[in-house]
């Protein structure tokens, strides 16, 4: 049990409902609200790329809900758009870190709520409206926007001239991003707080869970990212709509009319504010995965995270050389090549924090005794899914290689697969690892496995051949490629991809219902399942209000002391006195 | 490898927070129940909160000043205007408020309730009239016939002058708050809510010097 000190302030859970859980400043139920604001966002990005899957492979296929009945080339542009946009923001942003965390660190710290709970309170409900906003893109009469997740001016910035999603639905798409970058600023101020003010006695930074750790990194990087992609949104809005000349140059001609009205602006400038943004937001998707993976990885291998010291330098390294590579996303921009040489040998040096990550993932399952747990074959397949994600990396790290590869199926296929699929196998792994705690019961194991199995599979049969298209010069956003002659012998390709597609897809159903069906039915849930050694896992399940009842728990050793010699359990809570450990054997 | 940063992780372990063993995990300034329903929490949490909010700020307007220099560098359609008179008085007014504000917590300090609320009202009224100063700086530029899209140099100017200004609002905000929230329901004082507050308020200050110059010599 739970070795207590009195003291610390009480306070109370509120009594009505919506106090309780709709403006909730329990930590845990806001956790919970970003988790389902990511799943019902998942599912929405989902639908939008099967639509997409399906149109390139039968493009005169009737689609329900379409005026003409068929998805239009705009329509496809539309669906890419918000496809990446609500995957990017809305999922990989928002449950690793928002949700898990949320939930998740300041238990594991040994607090009691985040450090401004009204604050978290607000961080969620302002990105719930940014979601809302984002969405209704789709409901004015245009429909929404077609510059793509990355909204390059100067389509993004012309307004309807230049498609017809670019009038009303681009701008509530940079007005709902605006609004997502507010929401993620307060989130990661309040996340940094909580991390270094918060910690329970003994909790030093250098017993804190790697999960801990990659939260914090990952918050360090929102709050310095968010507020220039802020910016940039604001000066797109000024474009758009107060006939300002930021990043729309002179002398264009759309569709047969010159434009008078702006000048002297520069399309350059938004690509590097925006992927100055953009790096670092890959590895704010990924980096909670990594925690995630490592702490599970450890605790399924019964052994303790190999080299603790080195992951978390390895985390700081990524996140620190993220914010020098940003020029890696626009070599083909017209920049000098000294400058790409320069972020060409900054983005293959983040090659060796990430394979210290890699080789000590296996250091800590090397000679384990692993439990093939769902959560561990999700911690596995992130490993998997970064390994190859990352390894295409370093081909599109070569100005010479992404002249040819960039904007290429190849690109699709490596940040797929490392920013999307990897980061969403993190967040499987981490639902299958912390769902008891959070609800109280088990998910469904063989459900679980059958879920992992086909996904697994059907992810890397849906990315693995992008690449080949990539490499037989297959650019991306085409929406339909019956009528272009060198790209017809790939239609076979693009065919198996949408029915591996739709299998993944369908299986995605299964994990839904496993979600649903174990909340109610599933095994019942001890404090500690795993035996796991973090704080999280000494309190019930789910845990009180005030998670630790009151009483401030003390911390007396480091995150992974699993098979410690001599020791009568295989692992050593972090709360456990020295005399109670003593006692034990 | 490992020997640079395990040097690090071991200088953060000795120097940081929770990490002392002798630092109770909450309430060591409030101590048990605050009343304000919230746990209760050390007030160093509020100082690292302002000054990760502050870098957030710097994030923002460093991005906008790149973008001026960028956007500035680009082409030959910058045409450059002479600032508005009023904006040299706005930024005596601003900086006097950083001294009002500092002699405010002066008072607070020696418990002089009486006088801490009239030189905090003082920084408020400041506050106050720096923004409708700017407001007829704009007025002035507008009535020469400069707008937001006249020119990148004019776009610039009023972006700037806007996302400071409402910074500067929030500021206000946080001194009406300071001003007339119950302190006794909270987890902080009011004598350490103000220490947070001028901290803010300094920073908008000097942030508006450096906007100041940027427009001044970068017009």
């Amino acid at each position: 049990m739970v070795t207590h000190d009195s003291g610390g302030g009480h306070h109370h859970p509120p009594s009505g409902f919506i106090r309780k859980y709709i403006f909730s400043l329990d930590h845990k139920v806001i956790g919970i609200q970003y988790f389902f604001l990511a799943l019902f966002s998942v599912f929405t990005g989902m639908a939008l790329s099967i639509l997409m899957r399906i149109h390139l492979v039968w493009p005169h296929a009737k689609v329900p809900f379409t005026a003409s009945g068929q998805i239009t080339p705009d329509q496809y542009l539309a669906l890419v758009t918000m496809h990446g946009s609500i995957m990017v923001f809305m999922v990989l942003t928002t449950a690793p870190q928002s949700g898990f965390g949320n939930y998740i660190l300041p238990i594991q710290i040994g607090a009691e709520d985040m450090a401004f709970p009204v604050l978290n309170m607000l961080s969620f409900w302002t990105t719930f409206v940014s979601l809302v906003v984002l969405l209704s893109a789709f409901f004015v009469p245009e429909g929404a926007p077609i510059s793509g997740w990355t909204a390059y001016p100067t389509l993004s910035a012309m307004g309807q001239i230049t498609g017809p999603g670019e009038g009303a639905g681009q701008t509530l798409w940079v007005i709902g991003l605006a609004i997502f970058c507010v929401a993620s600023l307060l989130g990661a101020l309040n996340f940094i707080t909580t991390t270094l003010d918060l910690r329970a006695r003994g909790m030093t930074l250098g017993r804190l869970p790697l999960t801990v750790w990659s939260w914090l990194v990952t918050a360090i990087l929102g709050l310095l990212a968010f507020g220039v992609l802020l910016a940039a949104c604001i000066l797109l809005l000024l474009d758009r709509t107060a006939g300002t000349s930021f990043f729309i140059p002179g002398g264009l001609v759309v569709t047969d009319t010159p434009i008078i009205s702006h000048k002297g602006g520069s399309p350059l400038l938004w690509q590097h504010l925006f992927w100055f943004f953009g790096h670092p937001e890959v590895y704010i998707a990924i980096l909670p995965g990594m925690g995630v993976a490592s702490h599970v990885l450890s605790t399924f291998s019964r052994k303790p995270v190999f080299g603790y010291r080195a992951m978390v330098g390895a985390l700081c390294a990524i996140g620190f050389l993220g914010f020098c590579v940003w020029g890696h996303h626009m070599f083909i921009s017209g920049m000098s090549p000294y400058s790409a040489f320069a972020f060409s040998l900054m983005t293959m040096t983040i090659g060796v924090p990430s394979a210290i990550k890699t080789f000590n993932w296996l250091g800590t399952i090397w000679g384990g005794k692993i439990h093939f747990t769902t959560a561990m074959l999700f911690a596995l397949g992130f490993v998997s899914l970064f390994v190859t994600g990352g390894l295409s990396g370093l081909f599109l790290a070569q100005p010479s290689l992404d002249l040819y590869l960039h904007d290429t199926y190849f690109v699709v296929a490596h940040f797929h697969l490392i920013m999307g699929v990897a980061a969403i196998f993190g967040i499987f792994a981490a639902t299958f690892f912390w769902f008891p705690k959070m609800f109280g019961r088990m998910l469904n194991e063989t459900m679980g496995k059958i879920h992992f199995w086909l996904t697994f599979v059907g992810v890397y049969c849906i990315f693995m051949p992008m690449h080949f298209l990539g490499l037989a010069g297959h650019p991306r956003r085409y929406a339909d490629t019956t009528g272009v002659n060198f790209l017809a012998p790939l239609h076979s390709v693009h065919y198996f991809i949408t029915i591996a597609a739709m299998i993944t897809i369908t299986a995605q159903f299964l994990f839904l219902f496993n979600l649903f069906y174990s909340m109610k039915f599933g095994k019942k849930a001890g404090e500690n399942p795993w035996n796991a050694t973090t704080l999280e896992w000494s309190i019930p399940s789910p845990p009180p209000f005030d998670n630790f009842a009151g009483h401030v728990p003390s911390v007396y050793r480091g995150a992974y002391e699993f098979s410690v010699p001599g020791a009568t359990e295989d692992y050593i809570p972090q709360h456990l006195t020295p005399e109670k450990v003593g006692k034990a054997h | 490898m490992p020997g640079t940063f395990t040097d690090d992780v071991e200088i953060i372990e000795a120097g940081q927070g929770g990490g002392g063993g002798d630092i109770p995990a909450g309430g060591d300034d409030d101590g048990g129940d605050s009343g304000s329903g919230l746990p209760a929490i050390p007030s160093r949490a509020y100082f690292t909160a302002v000054q990760l909010a502050l870098a957030g700020i710097v994030m923002f307007f460093m991005a906008l000043t790149s973008s001026f220099l960028v956007r500035k560098g680009l082409g030959d359609d910058w045409v450059s205007f002479a600032l508005p008179r009023v904006i040299w008085f706005n930024s005596l007014v601003l900086l006097a408020s950083s001294g009002t504000i500092q002699v405010a917590r002066r008072y607070m300090r020696e418990g002089a309730v009486a006088s801490f609320r009239r030189w905090w009202a003082y920084t408020t009224a400041l506050g106050m009239l720096f923004l409708s100063g700017q407001l007829v700086a704009w007025r002035q530029l507008a009535a020469q016939g400069v707008f937001i899209s006249t020119n990148p140099s004019s776009s610039f100017f009023y972006l700037l002058t806007a996302m400071h200004g409402l910074h500067l609002a929030g500021g206000i905000l946080a001194l009406l708050y300071v001003t007339f929230r119950r302190w006794r329901r909270s987890r902080i004082t009011q004598a350490t809510a103000a220490d947070l507050v001028s901290i803010y308020w300094h920073f908008m200050d000097g942030l508006w010097l450096f906007l100041l110059a940027l427009l001044y010599l970068g017009r």
